[in-house]
């Protein structure tokens, strides 16, 4: 997927525009965050399995080499069958060439983002397969036309009256009003899709080095129908999720439901180890799985090591300002909020990407939120900076930028010309308190008024009080 | 051994930047080797009586039935009752799980019972759980010859029997006493709260999107 991410203003500002999607947006305050702020208070262990999550996938990564050597032998003794992906292009002519030799027709998926991150759908139907996504969320933006605009809920930004219409047009008959009849709809339709396929592709939450099992979480129940039906099962994801045992992976699974939707467990949690045994009735024939490295390793050296902990669970976007005001689509490409606007730069390039770290307000709520504690803001800063000296901000910013450190290198020069514009605005403004507009501020007097500075500065007011020892 | 295998690993190495190998390794080893409980809720740690009770009310809490039943006698009247309750036909396609053929279920002659892989014509599928997990009210399932899969899936309404003495407090302490069962883990280890649910469509969450509709638990005082 060729990314928009330099878009992100315009698309941010229409998306600020669009009543539609800001009802869609509020449902994720009021339904996913108030969940998870629940969720965390009813487990007086919630911070300490963070830190418990923390250390596991430290961890791991720190030993990825030996973690990922000892799964690949325990999946292979099981009877799957493991293939390394330097990058999306290389995983996708693995599945495509998987898909080929077992003269596949049609294919399921259930929701992966790897598989976006490859752009994996597109390729697949390029070359002549029918691909159908299971995950009803990523059904529907399937069926629009569109990508997911949410890790977790793909099509958060819709309408039960634009499914409605979508559903209509492609199963026919009239439009149904209800969201029950839609559910059973899309079972119906769906159902024979499973049973047609030849192929199930799946995610991978978790692999476990312990045992050579992929772990998948749904509650559609998707993910078991997807590769348990078809004869052959792909799962695809990143060479990240691998944790030393089972007992690792139940330490990150109480914390990605709780942080994800408030639920304290999903309804399906699936440990797949190897194909179909002998004698046994159901399941899939053969099962491989591709890992995907596409500049994995290259963020394990250095701060963004911390990244490569993210179980995909989508708190940091439920509770981010920005991605609540803008939605997912204005990021431009497969991941988005903040933790999309700390990877987005690492796929795609700072240079087709820069406006993402910028679009964030630094409140720190991501970090607050995030169960494996990645210093999102942190990381984003570190992209500011790359890309402040690649000189990929625009002129008035780098300019107003370059104005502002002249004078904070020079302190009495900053407190002179701090104290001036103070009491100019304070004299100007003393009437209303506020300003409803401002030379070059039309950005921000915009949407909401400036207030209007009262009394001193606060270097002056810090020099006042520390003098009488407040 | 593949050219991209090589280049990801020897990029992992690099990119780590390890001093002390043996020490990794030994590390790596010990972890695997023991693999042990990390943290576990306080929550879990209940015994007898009020396990089973925190175990039904967690289950409960997301839409999960639970019927308790005394003995094996009693699973088949359990089983009719809740099918005419529910309006759904008097057929069930069922695991071939040895206590389910004790139950002789086949005996009751208003139900049709069929030892099999379900189809898609199955309305109601029954199997057995080799765990119960109380902390968040979990059923464990797990694939073997005699028991698919896919009857927790593909049928519209999911029957599982879970005897009492099978609920752990914690996921952890219901993989530590399976792991020990010969080729453990199996091909698919199902850990199953609640029936199969969705949120995509606004407003409400839908039960059923593609997996049960509804899910029954027996629970069985005592399996012989």
């Amino acid at each position: 997927m060729e990314p928009t991410s330099l878009a992100f203003r315009e698309r941010a500002t229409r998306a600020l525009a669009d009543p539609v999607l800001s009802t869609a947006l509020a449902r994720l305050e009021t339904g996913w965050q108030a969940a998870r702020a629940r969720a965390a208070a009813d487990l007086p262990e919630f911070e300490a399995l963070r830190d418990a999550a923390v250390a596991i996938r430290d961890h791991a990564l720190a030993h990825l080499d030996f973690y990922l050597e000892a799964f690949e032998r325990r999946f292979t003794e099981r009877g799957g069958v493991v293939h390394w992906a330097r990058d999306a292009a290389e995983a996708r002519a693995i599945v495509l060439e998987l898909c080929r030799a077992a003269r596949a027709r049609t294919v399921t998926k259930s929701k992966s983002m790897v598989a976006e991150e490859i752009g994996l759908n597109a390729f697949l139907e390029a070359h002549g397969l029918r691909v159908i996504e299971t995950d009803l969320g990523e059904y529907i933006v399937q069926l629009a036309g569109e990508v997911p605009s949410h890790l977790v809920g793909p099509a958060v930004h819709m309408t039960r009256e634009r499914i409605a219409e979508l559903f209509a047009k492609a199963h026919g008959g009239p439009p149904k009003q209800d969201s029950a009849a839609l559910v059973a709809e899309a079972r119906r339709v769906l159902r024979q899709r499973y049973l047609e396929a030849d192929v199930g592709i799946t995610g991978a939450n978790f692999l476990i080095a312990e045992t050579g099992s992929i772990v998948t979480v749904t509650n559609e129940g998707n993910a078991e129908l997807t590769q348990g039906l078809p004869k052959l099962h792909i799962a695809i994801t990143g060479i990240e999720k691998v944790v030393p045992t089972v007992e690792d992976a139940f330490v990150l699974l109480r914390l990605l439901a709780r942080s994800a939707t408030g639920q304290e467990f999903s309804a399906y949690t699936t440990f797949l180890t190897g194909p179909k045994r002998p004698d046994e009735r159901d399941g899939p024939e053969a099962m491989h799985l591709v890992l995907l490295d596409n500049g994995r390793t290259r963020m394990l050296g250095g701060p963004m090591r911390a990244m490569l902990r993210c179980i995909r669970c989508g708190a940091c976007m439920n509770h981010c300002p920005v991605y609540l005001a803008a939605g997912g689509h204005a990021y431009g490409w497969v991941y988005p909020g903040p933790m999309g606007s700390v990877l987005t730069p690492h796929f795609v390039g700072i240079e087709k990407s820069w406006p993402l770290p910028n679009a964030s307000t630094f409140c720190g709520r991501c970090e607050e939120v995030c169960p494996v504690r990645i210093p999102l803001p942190g990381l984003m800063r570190l992209w500011r900076e790359e890309a402040h000296r690649r000189g990929l901000a625009p002129p008035a910013a780098r300019f107003g930028l370059a104005l502002w450190a002249f004078f904070a290198r020079r302190p009495p020069l900053y407190r002179f010309a701090t104290r001036i514009a103070v009491a100019l605005l304070g004299a100007f403004g003393r009437r209303r308190g506020r300003f409803a507009r401002l030379p070059f501020a039309r950005g921000w007097t915009e949407s909401r008024d400036f207030p209007a500075p009262e009394g001193s500065t606060f270097t002056a007011q810090w020099r006042a009080r520390r003098g009488t020892g407040r | 051994m593949s050219e991209a295998r090589r280049a990801i690993f020897a990029a992992i190495r690099e990119r780590l930047a390890r001093v002390d190998e043996a020490a990794a390794d030994a590390a790596v080893r010990e972890r695997l080797a023991r693999p042990r409980a990390v943290l576990v809720p306080a929550r879990a740690r209940l015994e007898g009586e009020a396990r089973i009770a925190l175990f039904c009310a967690k289950a409960q809490a997301v839409g999960t039935e639970i019927v308790r039943i005394p003995d094996l006698a009693a699973l088949r009247d359990a089983v009719s009752t809740s099918l005419r309750r529910h309006n759904l036909p008097s057929a069930l396609v069922r695991a071939a799980d040895p206590l389910l053929d004790a139950a002789a279920l086949e005996t009751e002659p208003l139900l049709e019972v069929r030892c099999d892989v379900p189809r898609e014509t199955d309305a109601v599928g029954l199997t057995v759980a080799l765990a119960g997990i109380a902390e968040t009210g979990t059923v464990l399932l797990a694939s073997a010859p005699e028991r698919p899969t896919l009857l927790a899936f593909l049928p519209e309404t999911s029957l599982v029997v879970l005897p009492t003495v099978r609920i752990a407090g914690s996921y952890e302490e219901a993989w530590a006493t399976l792991r020990g069962l010969a080729g453990w883990p199996p091909r698919s280890v199902n850990l199953i709260t609640g029936p199969s649910r969705t949120g995509d469509i606004p407003p409400a969450i839908e039960l059923g999107a593609h997996g049960p509709k509804r899910l029954i638990v027996f629970l069985l005082d005592r399996p012989s």
